[in-house]
């Protein structure tokens, strides 16, 4: 896999720190899954917090603590081994704990044109969505209001500006038109977040929005 | 800080932890990092009883975890810090936290002690780097990690020196890779 679109260092500092909404952490943890490179720029950020932790003012200690703690682990087993979440076909293991598997297990609904979407539930701050876009049809026009990540798991979409395959995430804002279009072939799958509801430009799609909980 | 302190090997102490559930070695890993978590999460937004509290949390899911800790890849500060944000989402903000898939590596028995060394000399430097850092930059990284900024206020620009850590551990997976080829 030859990913060419990254998430950008603001995310992975934001989710390092813990601060992104879980929908977003969902997108994070599913790209760096596939990623490499921003798996290695994560624990970077991730070393800034240790650095932080150890240079940090000393908070006091109740006198008890530490006899306390003792006690506490006095009666409890090590983990010996992990239990490694495991992917489901194209999904990695986060995204497949999310789902309970692959995206035979995902409950498409239909929204036109042979487009499918399934919302994932997540803690409300964000949303989270699987797309299911055949080839040659094009994802309905919106603008967005906030920030929007579509990270591609199969297949691969277009738009004006460039070409996202497996593993490639898009960045998109509010400053962002665009009409992504499925490329013809495999069916494309990608997993799309949002921390504002979409907005259709079409009439119909934004009268069924608020049907399809997105 | 003690000047002794600076020399402990706390990735030994968590491997005593881990391979003779050793007590003492510990208590020493308690005594350094507790007060720092706790101040963590205070700074987080934590009282000081909840702080208490989940420091322990902490502390304790090192004592359950050192099996899995893998010291070539993080200092144990660094591990011990990704515990901590994990409790915090978990005790103050009540969301769950996906994580990454886990690679099939480490830990291993006997990890490169280079390795080992240069993971705390990341976290060491980092330290270093991040106290010279002009006042008002390191206060808007620490507020970041302190959970004080929304996302969309996180700055990316740290200025601190990130691409030795990237590429370090870039040559791990890289490693790795190949090995599972």
């Amino acid at each position: 896999m030859t990913i060419r679109h990254h998430l950008s260092d603001q995310l992975l500092m934001s989710y390092a720190a813990g601060e992104l909404p879980e929908a977003f952490n969902l997108v994070v943890a599913t790209h760096v899954s596939l990623c490499d490179d921003c798996r290695a720029q994560l624990a970077s950020f991730e070393a800034v917090g240790g650095a932080m932790i150890e240079t940090t003012a000393l908070a006091d200690m109740s006198d008890d603590s530490l006899a306390a703690c003792m006690d506490r682990i006095d009666g409890l087993s090590q983990a010996t081994a992990r239990r490694p979440l495991r992917g489901a076909g194209v999904f990695p293991a986060p995204l497949a704990d999310y789902v309970g598997g692959g995206p035979d297990k995902v409950r498409w609904r239909n929204v036109g044109m042979g487009v499918k979407q399934a919302v994932i539930r997540t803690g409300k701050d964000a949303s989270a969505r699987l797309l299911y876009i055949p080839g040659g049809q094009a994802v309905p026009d919106h603008g967005h209001r906030g920030l929007e990540l579509t990270l591609v798991l199969q297949g691969a979409f277009r738009d004006d500006s460039d070409r996202f395959g497996p593993g490639d995430i898009e960045i998109a804002d509010e400053a962002m038109q665009h009409t992504p279009v499925a490329e013809e072939g495999q069916v494309c799958i990608c997993l799309a977040a949002t921390d504002a509801p979409l907005k259709f430009n079409g009439l119909i799609p934004r009268l069924a929005q608020p049907f399809f909980g997105i | 800080m003690q000047a002794d302190e600076v020399e402990t090997d706390w990735a030994a102490l968590v491997i005593r932890v881990r391979d003779h559930q050793d007590k003492a070695a510990f208590a020493a890993l308690f005594r350094h990092f507790a007060p720092r978590v706790k101040a963590f999460l205070m700074k987080s937004g934590a009282d000081a009883t909840l702080a208490e509290e989940c420091a322990q949390d902490v502390m304790a899911t090192l004592w359950q975890k050192a099996g899995l800790f893998d010291p070539s890849r993080a200092s144990v500060a660094t591990w011990v810090f990704t515990i901590a944000r994990n409790r915090r989402i978990d005790a103050l903000r009540k969301a769950r936290r996906p994580e990454p898939e886990d690679l099939p590596w480490g830990p291993e028995p006997e990890p490169d002690q280079a390795e080992v060394l240069e993971a705390q000399q990341d976290t060491d430097r980092l330290g270093a780097a991040l106290a010279q850092l002009p006042e008002k930059q390191r206060a808007l990284i620490e507020r970041a990690f302190y959970g004080d900024l929304s996302h969309s206020e996180i700055a990316a620009e740290t200025g601190l020196p990130l691409g030795t850590i990237k590429s370090r551990i870039r040559l791990a997976l890289e490693r790795l890779r190949q090995q599972m080829s």
